[in-house]
Parts: C-alpha cells; structure tokens; sequence
C-alpha cells in the first residue's frame, strides 16, 4: 500500500509506471530534452543537473572521494619493452583509485548523486548494482546521512553466488547499507522500480548526469598530474567499459582540462556467454568490466533505468580493445609480484591492456590505466580462479586467443602473447545507428537526427548516410 | 529457534517462473526470480522455515522464510591455485632471470 492505496505489484503494472516512478525518484524531466524524433539534448542534459566540473571536484574533496595517486610501473614497463621492439615500450602508469574510501573510482559517481538526493530532501538512495558502485554509494550515503538500498544480482538457481559479488554485499552492510540479492535476470529493474516506489527513495543510477559528471573529475585530474609530473599530458589513456560511464565520464574531464590523449575502451571478452542465462552466471569469472555489457551499452545505450544515459561512450573512445579472462589475471598477478601492489582483478582489465598497447608506442610516450580496485576475500585471483576451477573452468597456460569463456581459463604462456585485440568500431557505430533510426518520428529521418547520430558515433555524414539507406534497403 | 529482533535472513520468490519477463534465456525462465535480505525478525518467535517479516536496514518491513539466523559471511580466499604460483614464476624469470618472454 502507498499513502492508503493498493498497489498493483505484477510486472507488468509496476514496468508500466517506469515513467512515472523514475521521475519522481530522480526530479529529472527527461522529456524536455527529446526532439520527438531520433535526436536528443544530451549536452543539455549534461548541463541542466546544476553542477559544473568545478562543483564536483568540491562535493568530492568534502566527502574524500578523488586526488588519487599516479603510479608509475615501472617494472611492467620493462617487461613491455622486453616483449616489444627496440625503441618501443611506452611509460606504463596507473591511476590508484582504489584509495578512495569504499575502493574504487565509482565513488566519484556516487557523490554527486547522494549529495543531490540529500539537497533535494530525499529520505534516501537506491542503486542497482552487483559492483563497486554499491559499496560507493552505501559508502557516500554514510557520510552523508541517507539511508541506502542496494539491489543485486548475485545468485543462480542453486542459491550458489559469485565471490566477487557476495563481498561486495558484505561491504554494503558493513557500511550500513540494506542488501537486497537476487538470482539471475533482468527483472532486477522491477524489484528497483518496487522499491523506489515503496520507499520514495532517490534513484542514484549509474547512468544519470550527475554520475558521469563526477567521473569527469578522473580525466581532468590525470591530464593535471601528468603535467604536473611529466611536464605533459598522457598519449593514450586505456578506460574499463561496461557501461560506458567509466569512459565517457573521463573522456569529458580529459577534454575539458584540454588533453587531447588517444581515448582507448577495454573490455574483458566473455563471448558467447549469455547475461541473462541462469546456468552460465557463474561460468564467467568477471562480473563486470566484461563485453557481455561494454557492446550492448554502447550499441545501445538506452536500455538502463534511466530514459536517457548519460554515459554514451561511442562518443568518446577512439578504439575499443577486448583482453581475455586468463590475460587479465595474469596482469594481476604481474601487478602484485612485479609492482608489489594487491588490486581487485576487474580494476586491471585497463592495465592489461595498457601491458598490450605499450609495446606499439615509442618509449618516451605515456599510457595510463586510469583505474584500480580494492581486493579482498572473494574478490581476487586466487578465491576466483578457485571458484571458477570449482565450476568446471579449466586453468591452462598457451595462448590466450585459444580461450572459450565458460569452458577454459588461459594464461599467457609467455608475457608477449598477452594481446590487445581490436573490436571493429564501424560495426559497433552502424549498430548503434540502426537501432536509433527506429525512433524517427513517422520514418522520417531529419537534419537534426543526421547531425545527431554523427555526434554519437564520431562517424561521418557519408557513413551515417550509408548505414541508413542500407538499413532501409 | 530465533526471537523477536534477532538479525535474521530470509528468502522469497519474487517472480514465478510463469511470472517472468519474455526475454530470458531458456534455463532462466524454467527458475523463478528469487530474492534474499536481511534484518530484524519483527516476529515474537520462528523458526528455520517459518514464514517471518523482518525489519531491514533502512527499516522497511520485507517478508519471507526465514533460512538463516544471525547470518555470517562464508566467502573466502578458496582453495590454493598453483597455477598462480607458476605465473608468479614466469613472470620474475622472464623480467630478471633471462627466461623467454
């Protein structure tokens, strides 16, 4: 019951009222930015929440989010250089985000939106996440006063949870938060949606402008530090993607403290396994970070629980990398007895393939993995790769282009066949395309929606074009 | 068996299998979706199996069956993976000891 009414609660009712729910957990009109056809004010949207680069940087340092260190690896770099040709082997840096209070960089995502929630006079914050960004936000709505609900996909059918995500749900209780778990699926936006009703709470979704304009704070900082240190600015700057926040927060901030570094997405490749399948959730060994939503989101990146996403990553990166399962924690484990650092294996899917991406550019230029990660028990190599052996994931060393996520695990045999792979950007930016076009009002595909899809995709008009009379065709 | 205000878990089907969303994978619409949470038993008494509320952390009242008290994490370091013993090994040869990188 809600103020004495009784509540239709199926799915179908309580996704009927998405609208309307999301509006009120959030006070954003989304409407107000949409053209009626293809086209959207995503720089409107990003502009309206009130808070400039400037504002985040303040609520950051009051709730001791961000100024994480730079560190430069050192001995990784000399093993690139040994894999790679002479004179090749960039400087390989990391940015230590796990330093921040809960353990990564999403807190700079969760700030913003507590603090927003808490201005507002909302009672309290809800966020749908089986990652870092619950412990963030559990973690900044402790600070700041608010009560917080975490929803989480966490088991299969058979009760059995993901190590990773069971210590994420100890984190969130340790730092005050309400858990909810859930198996397998994606009606996880239901219980959401149920729950923002009932409580009235904010929705802090990972996907709201005033998530991703606090990770600019990432970007703007690193071209700072560098400057600072190395006199210059990063060449290249390797971004985690999953949903797409990571990147396109830190693509913003670099471009807005005037950094212009190659913007590089990497994702773990779990190709062939299914999201959404009950019976492979607990076949992969990473939960996030992974391709299984790195192509989907930014393909499509309005299928959250926001109408609109603020992160949109095709807009910013500038290639997108996939490195395997085995190469990852392989990389982590480098970290750990080369650089005498213990970080969370999904925090170094960029590091992996920074390793990777070093050896095609000259010694004196600078790569950066903007991001680490807490570690800890069930979030580590050694309680995943158990968990995974225990599943019937087989562990091998060869080469790692050999590895099937779901049926095997493969370390580099030797550190040079750790690999960077391309995915084919057009591909990605045609599907995206495609899938846009079937907003148009009435069929009918504008100026305004052309110009708008080039902005989305950093495509050409011809390639826009084209895409579109194939896709009629 | 636990009294009122011991910190309790319970569980719950949220969706039957029949209930679901259309766009699931076969294995997953033969499941129902289920949840899991815990909290204060608002109950005098119960026992394991028994039908309960509790009082969650933001202190909503959730109900369910109740399956555990005073739950406790069991997630660990797992067992030893030797594996990562002979990364560690190639590694160090192929930066200091002159092994094949």
């Amino acid at each position: 019951m809600i103020n004495g009414m009784i509540v239709d609660k199926s799915y179908a009712a309580v996704t009927g009222r998405k609208g309307e729910i999301i509006n009120r957990a959030m006070g954003v009109d989304y409407s107000k930015y949409e053209s009626g056809s293809i086209a959207f004010d995503y720089e409107g949207m990003m502009n309206d929440t009130g808070y400039t680069i400037e504002d985040h940087f303040r609520i950051q340092r009051d709730h001791n989010v961000g100024n994480t260190p730079i560190f430069e690896l050192k001995n990784l770099t000399a093993l690139a250089r040994k894999c790679a040709k002479p004179g090749k082997g960039a400087r390989i840096f990391v940015k230590d985000e796990a330093s921040n209070p809960a353990g990564s960089f999403k807190e700079r995502r969760a700030a913003a939106s507590v603090y927003h929630a808490k201005k507002m006079g909302y009672k309290g914050v809800i966020a749908a996440t089986s990652g870092n960004y619950g412990a963030a936000v559990a973690s900044q709505a402790a600070m700041q006063g608010l009560k917080c609900i975490i929803v989480q996909e966490c088991y299969d059918s058979k009760a059995i949870g993901q190590p990773e995500i069971v210590e994420k749900a100890r984190k969130c209780e340790a730092l005050g938060a309400e858990v909810l778990q859930l198996s397998v699926g994606p009606e996880l936006f239901y219980e959401v949606l149920m729950m923002l009703e009932e409580t009235g709470y904010f929705n802090a979704s990972l996907y709201s402008a005033f998530g991703i304009g606090g990770v600019e704070t990432l970007g703007y900082e690193i071209a700072e530090q560098f400057m600072a240190r190395c006199g210059k600015h990063p060449d290249v700057v390797v971004c985690a993607n999953a949903g797409g926040g990571n990147l396109t927060g830190t693509a913003r901030g670099l471009r807005k403290a005037g950094c212009n570094a190659q913007v590089v997405a990497a994702s773990v490749d779990l190709k062939g396994l299914s999201m959404a399948s009950d019976e492979q959730f607990n076949r992969k060994s990473f939960t996030t970070a992974h391709t299984g939503f790195g192509v989907p989101y930014a393909t499509d990146p309005d299928h959250s629980d926001v109408p609109r996403s603020a992160a949109r990553p095709l807009r910013y990166m500038d290639r997108y990398v996939t490195v395997k399962q085995g190469e990852v924690f392989y990389i982590t484990e480098a970290v750990a007895t080369l650089e005498g650092m213990e970080k969370g294996p999904a925090g170094n899917t960029s590091l992996a393939a920074a390793f990777a991406l070093a050896q095609e550019m000259d010694e004196d230029q600078i790569i950066v993995a903007q991001e680490t990660e807490y570690t800890g028990a069930g979030k580590g190599i050694q309680p995943q790769l158990a968990f995974a052996r225990k599943n019937g994931i087989e562990l091998l060393f060869g080469d790692p282009n050999d590895e099937i996520p779901g049926k095997n695990i493969i370390f580099p045999a030797r550190p040079s066949l750790l690999k960077a792979r391309d995915s084919d950007l057009d591909r990605m930016r045609a599907s995206l395309i495609r899938r846009q076009i079937t907003r148009a009002k009435d069929g009918i595909i504008t100026d305004a929606d052309i110009a708008y899809l080039m902005e989305e995709t950093r495509a050409t008009r011809e390639f826009v074009l084209d895409v579109i009379e194939k896709a009629k065709a | 068996m636990a009294k009122k205000n011991d910190y309790v878990r319970i569980h719950r089907v949220v969706l039957e299998p029949a209930e679901r969303t259309g766009k699931l994978p076969e294995d997953t619409k033969k499941v129902p979706l289920e949840m899991w949470v815990k909290g204060r038993l608002v109950n005098e008494s119960a026992n394991i199996g028994d039908e309960v509320e509790v009082r969650t952390a933001v202190g909503r009242t959730e109900h369910g069956t109740l399956i555990e008290e005073n739950p406790c994490y069991e997630l660990n370091y797992g067992s030893f993976v030797p594996e990562i013993l002979d990364i560690e090994e190639s590694l160090r040869g192929a930066l200091f000891g002159g092994k094949e990188v």
